[in-house]
């Protein structure tokens, strides 16, 4: 955990909403987990005040290059997305734990499900996945095609499925749907699911697959305050009181939870 | 610990001696564990750490914080581990920073809460001083509902003097009409000091759902928002007691803190800003000294209600 101050290399809006942004800097060195977060102060000033949590897409570690892809709904992503290159940007992290990648063994096969703004983080999950030998299957959810986004960068890592509410593009549907034994991705097919996008979508996932048995790792997002731990904004409960622990801290203990661990209300 | 008199920010607030006088504001810097991880605590002139209460609290549903500009709400409801917890595992974890008094926040729900806490606290080795929680917002039993009351505050204030071992710093709420007649109840009832000020109540509610954004509906509103009503309320305050203040609210520079001696107060904690920058506190205490010579003081405490004396 650090802060540093890395200058902007591009930000551009690259769908619906959706900004791509590149940072270099030598605080990406130690961002060597998927899943983790970076917290970003947004503009200089005190409006917005709060940093924002904004998930790790992408990050090169040789060219000292870190990757976030954003949705611009509040203010604070507002001001983010006005960054220009060459500007310099106040960064702490990287954050939380991520999506646990060790252990995964070669010829390993993992699903990968997002929705919306959740997908970014499953690109540098899938890399480090592929990596250690494991087979990725990204299934990735949207509201209409104009909002689609990362589709060709997450095919270079494995197969990918489209999703759509309103089919524009892909299956029309939700990312639900195409798990199914029809569409053709069997529970029995895949060893462990790694997912992050809305609430609705995390627990559809975790009622299902736990009950089946499954391995599954899931990634929440909260309001937060400081992103560290000490001020206790973003807790969200245990599914099975134990040891004392009745509740986690989405940004320290989290944001990515095993099956079951949290409740999801 | 002594204070080197060549110390120019050096404080002595009620007894406790501090090598500088910024700490961290109760309820924003947990027990310290976090904010370690990017610098030795000893660097701080005191800690005051979460909110303690008898039994564990778990707090408020979530969301629990929502942003306004230049300030941020907050409805944690003082979820915290407990006094036993804190006892065992929280207060003997912050002894290895040998030069940081620590000021435990306590709170409770009836005043037989707030004397076992106080009581047991105050045992600590390194407890320094105990800060008397009568203004939290954001729970229905206790908090607010002892600090509205210049009686009832000075009830428990008294009530605590009698069990405590450390001097006790009660906390005070905007949210009165009068603050200057609490203030002088609770000194008249042996307070040691005052902390002010608690986070004012407010609200913010969300377009799209039409609710409140904070489960809690309301929540307490910090950050350099409220700066202004922290200076008016010290200002008027600190001219009526003889007691020393600990001023908070939207402090986030070196500036802020002259400000708020100015005001009238002999010490300070910030709060929000460390959600900013976890790195704020000893920012601010390495820019301080520049300042006083900037300024043209010789040392901190004579800015201390430098904004009326005249």
């Amino acid at each position: 955990m650090n802060k540093g101050v890395l200058n902007v290399i591009s930000n551009s809006s690259i769908a619906e909403r959706i900004f791509r942004l590149e940072v270099e800097g030598d605080l990406v060195g130690c961002m060597t987990q998927p899943g983790q977060f970076v917290h970003v102060k947004c503009g200089t000033g005190i409006d917005p005040l709060l940093r924002r949590p904004i998930s790790i897409c992408d990050v090169d570690i040789e060219r000292r290059r870190l990757t976030m892809i954003y949705r611009a709904e509040g203010h604070g992503t507002h001001v983010l997305s006005q960054y220009v290159p060459g500007q310099p940007l106040d960064i702490l992290g990287p954050l939380g734990e991520g999506f646990p990648v060790e252990g995964r063994k070669v010829g390993e096969h993992a699903l990968l499900v997002g929705g919306g703004i959740g997908v970014p983080p499953l690109y540098y999950l899938g890399k480090e996945l592929k990596k250690r030998g494991v087979r990725v299957t990204f299934v990735i959810g949207f509201g209409t095609a104009s909002q689609v986004f990362l589709k060709r960068e997450l095919a270079e890592l494995g197969e990918v499925h489209v999703v759509t509410l309103d089919g524009t593009a892909g299956i029309k549907g939700l990312v639900t749907d195409v798990l199914t034994e029809e569409y053709g991705l069997k529970t029995s097919d895949w060893d462990v699911l790694y997912s992050c996008g809305p609430l609705p979508m995390l627990r559809a996932l975790q009622d299902t697959y736990q009950a089946a048995g499954k391995e599954g790792y899931i990634s929440l997002e909260q309001r937060m305050g400081c992103g560290i731990g000490a001020c206790l904004a973003c807790v969200c409960p245990v599914q099975e009181p134990g040891e004392g622990k009745k509740y986690r801290k989405i940004c320290s203990d989290g944001p990515v939870f095993a099956f079951g661990e949290v409740q999801l209300v | 610990m002594t204070t080197s008199a060549k110390n120019r920010l050096a404080v002595n607030i009620a007894g406790i001696e501090m090598k500088n006088p910024v700490m961290p504001a109760s309820g924003c810097f947990g027990f310290g564990r976090e904010y370690a991880q990017f610098y030795d605590l000893n660097k701080l002139g005191a800690v005051a750490v979460k909110a303690t209460t008898v039994e564990e609290r778990q707090g408020n549903p979530t969301p629990r914080v929502a942003e306004t500009p230049g300030g941020m709400l907050n409805a944690i409801g003082l979820q915290n581990p407990g006094l036993d917890d804190v006892m065992a595992y929280e207060l003997p974890w912050l002894e290895k920073f040998d030069q940081l008094p620590v000021i435990v926040n306590v709170a409770g729900t009836v005043t037989d809460d707030y004397i076992k806490v106080a009581e047991r606290v105050s045992e600590a080795p390194n407890v320094a001083g105990i800060e008397l929680n009568i203004s939290c917002p954001n729970v229905k039993c206790g908090g607010i509902t002892f600090g509205t009351d210049p009686e009832i505050a000075g009830q428990l204030t008294a009530e605590i003097k009698k069990v405590s071992k450390v001097p006790v710093f009660v906390k005070l709420s905007p949210n009165v009409t009068d603050v200057v007649t609490i203030a002088k109840a609770v000194e008249a009832a042996g307070a040691d000091g005052l902390s002010m000020i608690n986070t004012l109540l407010g609200m913010r509610i969300d377009l799209k759902t039409r609710r409140p954004i904070l489960a809690n509906g309301t929540g307490g509103l910090s950050g350099p928002a409220i700066k202004p009503v922290a200076i008016r309320m010290i200002y008027e305050v600190s001219q009526q007691v003889s007691i020393p203040i600990i001023g908070m609210g939207g402090i986030q520079s070196a500036d802020d803190v002259i400000e708020f001696f100015m005001a009238g107060a002999s010490a300070v904690a910030v709060g929000t800003a460390n959600f900013v920058d976890p790195l704020i506190c000893p920012t601010i205490i390495d820019e301080l000294e520049a300042k006083l010579d900037h300024y043209g003081v010789q040392t901190i405490g004579e800015l201390t209600g430098a904004g009326w004396k005249r």
